[in-house]
């Protein structure tokens, strides 16, 4: 097992290196030079504007700049954010957590909601609980994160006035208050993005269960005379969620997607909303760094997924 | 099944042409005949729109703002008295098109990498797949929004500040959601290319490009099909998104998605600003899905109905 593991985070830094040459070149073929203002005042003697330019390494090949700011980013020096004027890394840390909180909370719910449904579901195929339950499912991946947080603001915020639709992290609380306060403003922000994973997961784990309910081994275990709870939660659960572990490491990208629109409406202090403020105020380093973050979030989901799969599963971690 | 009925003598019906036989099968799903219909309505609606209801998109309008829907003004009017109505239609001729252009646009790209890695038995195969495989992992939204911010102003100057976006969010969308097409179609190639039929074409001379234009690439286009579907509307969610956080269109466009933006300040004093938009892309979305489900039950052969 842990040679598996050790392999997977092996496979995964080539991916991380793959993701960062995509973001370069985006970059460096993106029209627009951090020097053009010097280029188009005068008062600069071009002969001043070549020397900055060769002290920068702006007109190295690309592949040397590449690899210059490859080594500034593993030695942590991300560059320096002349909107919030404090570094990249520490302000993106500052910014993480509210992120973190909010994306896995979500995930908690969606698979609270989406395991159960989509299990029951798959017991009783066709069924009327099983047609409302995909229908709904339909609706909700079909809504999309923004409609969905703009309702919820409408009915919980503007007319029934019971939830907070602004997203505060100094609450004038302390203890029990504050956690209560905590949890209360992160209702809809949660829910919003919880609800809409939830969405799709239930028709993954509705497949995926009724693709092992019929095998044999099932009519082997209930003619073994085991009740129905064990034969679903112990048989056909365990081999049913595989696959399901690898479709939810896929949905990933569509999951930090939705985060970044749900911290823009609620205005969670979070690295979304870190991003879109920069891309607004020409904050280049920040932009570049968040947007990293991002893909690194995403490897790192996959390597967990990975990890699962061969848990799950024993007989991958020994291929 | 056919060949289990037909032995019972009340079965004998006659044989249905391919596209008949796939519109029998699209049929019995109620809710995507519902939803063709009703994607129908929504299309017509666009393109017809602007000769029916003749009220201009800009017209200002002060002393009418923020009324909810009436007769005058069906869907009501925004912050400066302009139809929202006359807003939506223009918007959603633009939405739509952008829905269809990148599907487009990804089906194209996802054709030609899974055809090549379908193909190939080599280095090119598995270098193609990789590439897929990284691309699936690339935070789309945030990829998306920095090739927006950087490229915007450069096209912009090219084409114009409309179809600069247009070309710039289109290529941009399907470039970053080729990959199910890709691993559908390579997936198609591996088993078809084994086939007799096209060990035949093969045996009787047909060039590589022949046996994947003739025999491949038709019987492998059901599943295209479905995904491209499916695509519309991820398509149509993506631009809603980037014109909702303020990165889409110029703000004097509305679209669907920034009329959205532009409501959602107002939320306690004009809720239908927003609610009929988001109502319109819903509607849209739902029932290219819907459709794409149905589709998945007429056209997936292997699935029995």
């Amino acid at each position: 097992m842990s040679q598996y593991v050790l392999r997977r985070l092996l496979i995964a830094i080539p991916s991380l290196l793959g993701i960062s040459v995509v973001l370069f070149v985006v970059l460096a073929l993106a029209p627009g030079d951090p020097f053009s203002e010097l280029a188009t005042n005068p008062n600069v003697p071009p002969e001043v504007q070549a020397a900055l330019r060769a002290k920068f390494g702006l007109d190295d090949p690309i592949h040397l700049r590449y690899l210059h700011w490859l080594n500034a980013m593993l030695h942590g020096d991300w560059g320096f954010s002349f909107v919030s004027r404090m570094n990249v890394d520490a302000l993106i840390l500052q910014r993480l957590p509210a992120t973190l909180y909010v994306i896995g909370s979500a995930q908690i719910l969606a698979l609270l909601i989406a395991i159960p449904v989509g299990v029951y579901a798959a017991t009783k195929p066709y069924s009327l609980f099983d047609q409302i339950a995909n229908t709904l499912a339909f609706v909700g991946f079909s809504l999309p994160t923004f409609f969905t947080g703009i309702l919820f603001i409408l009915i919980f915020s503007v007319t029934l006035d019971w939830l907070p639709f602004v997203y505060t992290t100094d609450i004038k609380a302390t203890g029990i208050h504050w956690v209560l306060e905590m949890i209360r403003q992160a209702i809809m922000p949660v829910a919003v993005l919880g609800l809409f994973q939830a969405a799709s997961m239930t028709r993954f784990v509705r497949s995926a269960m009724l693709d092992v309910i019929r095998l044999d081994y099932v009519t082997t275990a209930r003619a073994k005379g085991l009740g129905q709870a064990t034969v679903i939660v112990k048989h056909v659960m365990r081999n049913a969620m595989i696959p399901v572990v690898t479709l939810i490491a896929l949905q990933m990208p569509a999951v930090f997607g939705g985060a970044i629109v749900t911290e823009q409406i609620f205005r969670i202090p979070g690295i979304g909303s870190l991003l879109i403020s920069s891309i607004l105020s020409n904050d280049t380093p920040v932009v570049m760094a968040v947007t990293f973050v991002f893909a690194c979030l995403v490897v790192l989901f996959n390597l967990i997924a990975d990890v699962l799969y061969g848990w799950l599963d024993p007989r991958i971690s020994l291929r | 099944m056919a060949g289990l009925t037909l032995a019972s003598p009340s079965a004998e019906r006659r044989a249905y042409s391919p596209w008949r036989e796939t519109w029998r099968r699209y049929s019995r799903h109620r809710l995507a005949v519902i939803s063709a219909f009703l994607l129908l309505i929504l299309v017509l609606a666009v393109v017809m729109g602007p000769f029916i209801w003749r009220i201009k998109i800009n017209e200002i309008d002060i002393v009418a703002g923020m009324q909810g829907p009436s007769l005058a003004h069906p869907f009501g009017t925004d912050d400066l008295g302009q139809d929202i109505l006359a807003r939506m239609i223009y918007g959603g001729r633009i939405s739509l098109a952008v829905g269809l252009a990148a599907m487009l646009v990804s089906v194209f790209i996802g054709t030609l990498i899974g055809a090549l890695a379908g193909m190939s038995r080599g280095a090119l195969g598995h270098g193609l797949m990789w590439l897929t495989d990284l691309f699936l992992s690339l935070p789309q939204l945030p990829l998306l929004l920095l090739l927006i911010y950087l490229f915007r102003d450069g096209l912009k100057q090219v084409f114009g500040p409309e179809g600069g976006i247009f070309i710039l969010i289109v290529l941009v969308i399907g470039g970053l959601r080729w990959m199910p097409v890709a691993r559908l179609v390579r997936a198609q190639f591996l088993s078809i290319r084994e086939k007799e039929f096209v060990e035949a074409a093969r045996a009787l001379g047909a060039s590589p490009v022949r046996q994947v234009v003739r025999h491949i690439l038709p019987n492998a286009v059901g599943p295209v099909i479905i995904a491209g579907t499916i695509d519309v509307a991820a398509a149509i969610i993506a631009e809603s998104t980037l014109s909702f956080l303020g990165l889409g269109f110029p703000p004097d466009t509305p679209t669907w998605g920034r009329l959205l933006y532009d409501a959602k300040d107002f939320l306690d004093i004009g809720p239908h600003w927003a609610l009929f938009p988001g109502g319109a892309i819903f509607i849209a979305v739902v029932a290219i899905n819907f459709i794409g489900d149905g589709l998945r039950d007429a056209l997936d052969a292997r699935r029995v109905i």
